[in-house]
């Protein structure tokens, strides 16, 4: 993740707290999504960034999944996500950024 | 109204490992942990690798993006027995060529070079008569002394120091050091590619009208940064007497862009032979060594890219310029992916009356995923030909079930260094060419988009596109 | 998951979905996109 956004977020983790806030994330294939989901979670595993060895632990969820889908504007989710919903590999995504939602890959 | 064609392709790779250290992610990354240099440096190429590595003989045309899609990843355990450096549309030069490039482009004795180098660069160079007299050195106490003695870069070959570029204006950050090196690398490797294109192809340099430079360096002063231009000054080295030019900023969708303006200038008189061409982008050489050298691989954006097209009146003997079927994001569009498609692929096909898979090939970004996978990056052009694909689903004019067939059959694999503006689609061109000659294919559409967000001026992302049509096709 | 009133950090990427378009989507979820940004790695 560019570095200038790994200090924001880190900054606006410390401002909000993480019950109040989400990652949203819109890559679209498994190890781009699972690189950023590691990023805000684990830290920054490339070791470039202000996240390295930070671990935010910040909930992080993509686009694509399905509790997310539910909660937005129908027509508009078809407009912007229908083409990735076709295209991606939905599963495989959902997967990576599930496992370090769920604390995977730590230890 | 003269119908406009691409009539000459022409591309270049400059092997120059010793140019890695100052792309832009080294310089930062090397600065903060010297003890890299000797990791990044040991998992550089020889030469031999890269001239045989399957997607560089893509890029000058001694393999197509079929024959590379044939051949198992990684490429990289792949080479291509007896490669040449040499290819229908495109050749590899080696590091001293591309300083003897850089010595004779170099009008303000910026650069230094050593005489041992100087002679291996005189023997590299082909051409350039008039100017390679320029391609002098100095002995290495004088060299020593200069580095010493003043604020500039000081440069390698063979992993030796061998050269200098010296800082202009040590108030000026436009005329630093590393900002001429970049600039300097960019005209060279235009230089080549220019020259071959006008040495083999169906003009005289005399007979171009325009240049339109499509690099992406930020050539000027501390009153003017970017405000500068390339294009004359590519096109005063390789004898273009009769054109003046300017350079197209538009991030990497300025190659497309330039293409349709070029096409554009011809069809409506203004110009008879307009060339498009790229520099190389040293900015980017070495971006993403770090996850090279995590994942153990080497670091492969280790060659400088270059291109050129003469974009002139069809003669029957190139591929037709549509003028009418060229595609832009417009501000109003809205940014969504589908917005973006549509506005680049469908809506212009539509106009003309046809579908999708109308077109034969489409070439997208052609980044190489060699290049990018190790980098968590993903391969590019794949996902943008499954977007593609998903298009024409959700268009009814294919099943869902033969989305992968879609992208095998109309896509190619990625076969561009990640050179910023030259993987632009463009780098087809010159198969496109051939597979029209051949009767292969009748059509095919180059589509390039550019992250205008990176500049932090606007959120907007761009894109255009044009196509291709054989001119066998009446 | 209930995204309404929730602080939305959005990631997005030029080949997949973008910054924009998560940030109108959050927000027609009733969230405050209080980040959002485009990635592109080429």
């Amino acid at each position: 993740m560019d570095l200038d956004d790994q200090a924001n977020v880190n900054r606006l983790a410390e401002e909000t707290g993480k019950d109040e806030m989400i990652v949203l994330l819109g890559q679209p294939d498994p190890n781009s999504a699972g690189l950023f989901a590691e990023t805000v979670t684990r830290g920054d595993p490339t070791w470039a960034g202000p996240l390295a060895g930070v671990p935010l632990g910040l909930p992080v969820y993509h686009i694509l999944e399905e509790e997310i889908k539910e909660t937005m504007d129908p027509d508009l989710y078809q407009e912007h996500v229908g083409l990735m919903e076709l295209s991606a590999d939905v599963d495989e995504i959902v997967k990576w950024v599930k496992f370090y939602r769920e604390g995977g890959g730590v230890g | 109204m003269a119908v406009p064609a691409i009539l000459h392709t022409a591309y270049v790779l400059a092997h120059a490992p010793d140019f890695v250290r100052y792309g832009s992610k080294p310089t930062r990354e090397l600065a903060a942990n010297p003890s890299l240099l000797q990791q990044m440096t040991a998992a550089l190429r020889p030469w031999d690798q890269v001239v045989a590595y399957p997607p560089n003989q893509v890029f000058i045309g001694n393999l197509s993006p079929d024959d590379l899609a044939a051949i198992p990843r990684p490429w990289l355990d792949h080479p291509v027995a007896e490669a040449s450096p040499q290819g229908p549309f495109g050749q590899i030069i080696t590091q001293a060529a591309l300083y003897g490039l850089m010595m004779l482009c170099d009008d303000f004795e910026l650069l230094t070079i050593s005489e041992r180098l100087a002679e291996q660069a005189r023997a590299a160079v082909v051409g350039f008569e008039g100017r390679r007299d320029k391609i002098v050195g100095v002995d290495d106490g004088r060299l020593a002394a200069l580095i010493a003695g003043n604020e500039g870069l000081t440069l390698y070959h063979d992993g030796e120091v061998a050269g200098f570029i010296r800082t202009v204006h040590e108030l000026d950050p436009s005329l630093d050091a590393h900002v001429l090196f970049e600039n300097l690398a960019c005209k060279a490797t235009a230089v080549q590619a220019v020259s071959d294109l006008l040495a083999g192809g169906p003009i005289d340099p005399v007979d171009v009208d325009y240049l339109l430079n499509t690099g992406e360096e930020a050539v000027g002063d501390r009153y003017q940064r970017g405000g500068g231009s390339l294009s004359k000054a590519v096109g005063e080295v390789v004898g273009c007497l009769n054109a003046t030019g300017a350079d197209i900023k538009a991030f990497c969708a300025a190659p497309v862009h330039a293409i349709n303006m070029a096409g554009a200038m011809v069809a409506s008189g203004l110009h008879e032979y307009v060339v498009v061409l790229g520099g190389g982008s040293q900015a980017k050489m070495g971006m993403k060594f770090r996850a090279h050298l995590r994942n153990g691989v080497p670091v492969m954006e280790d060659c400088l890219a270059s291109m050129a097209f003469v974009v002139g009146p069809d003669d029957g003997s190139g591929a037709r310029l549509r003028l009418d079927v060229t595609g832009k994001h417009p501000i109003g569009a809205g940014s969504s992916a589908q917005a973006v498609y549509q506005a680049l692929v469908v809506d212009p096909l539509v106009r003309a009356g046809m579908g999708m898979t109308d077109v034969d090939r489409y070439a997208v970004e052609l980044h190489n995923p060699e290049i990018t996978e190790p980098g968590d990056s993903g391969d590019v052009p794949k996902t943008n030909y499954r977007t593609l694909a998903a298009m024409a689903v959700l268009r009814g004019e294919i099943e869902r079930g033969a989305m992968d067939e879609f992208v095998a059959s109309r896509g190619m694999p990625g076969f561009s260094p990640t050179q910023g503006h030259i993987p632009a689609g463009v780098p087809y061109l010159g198969h496109a060419l051939a597979a029209m000659r051949s009767g292969e294919i009748r059509r095919a559409m180059i589509v390039a988009k550019g992250s205008l967000f990176l500049g932090r001026m606007t959120q907007l992302v761009d894109g255009v596109s044009f196509l291709i049509e054989s001119p066998n096709d009446d | 998951m209930d995204l309404k009133g929730m602080q939305v950090v959005a990631i997005g990427e030029r080949e997949g979905i973008n910054g924009p378009s998560l940030k109108l989507l959050a927000e027609s979820a009733g969230a405050k996109v209080v980040f959002s940004v485009t990635q592109c790695f080429v």
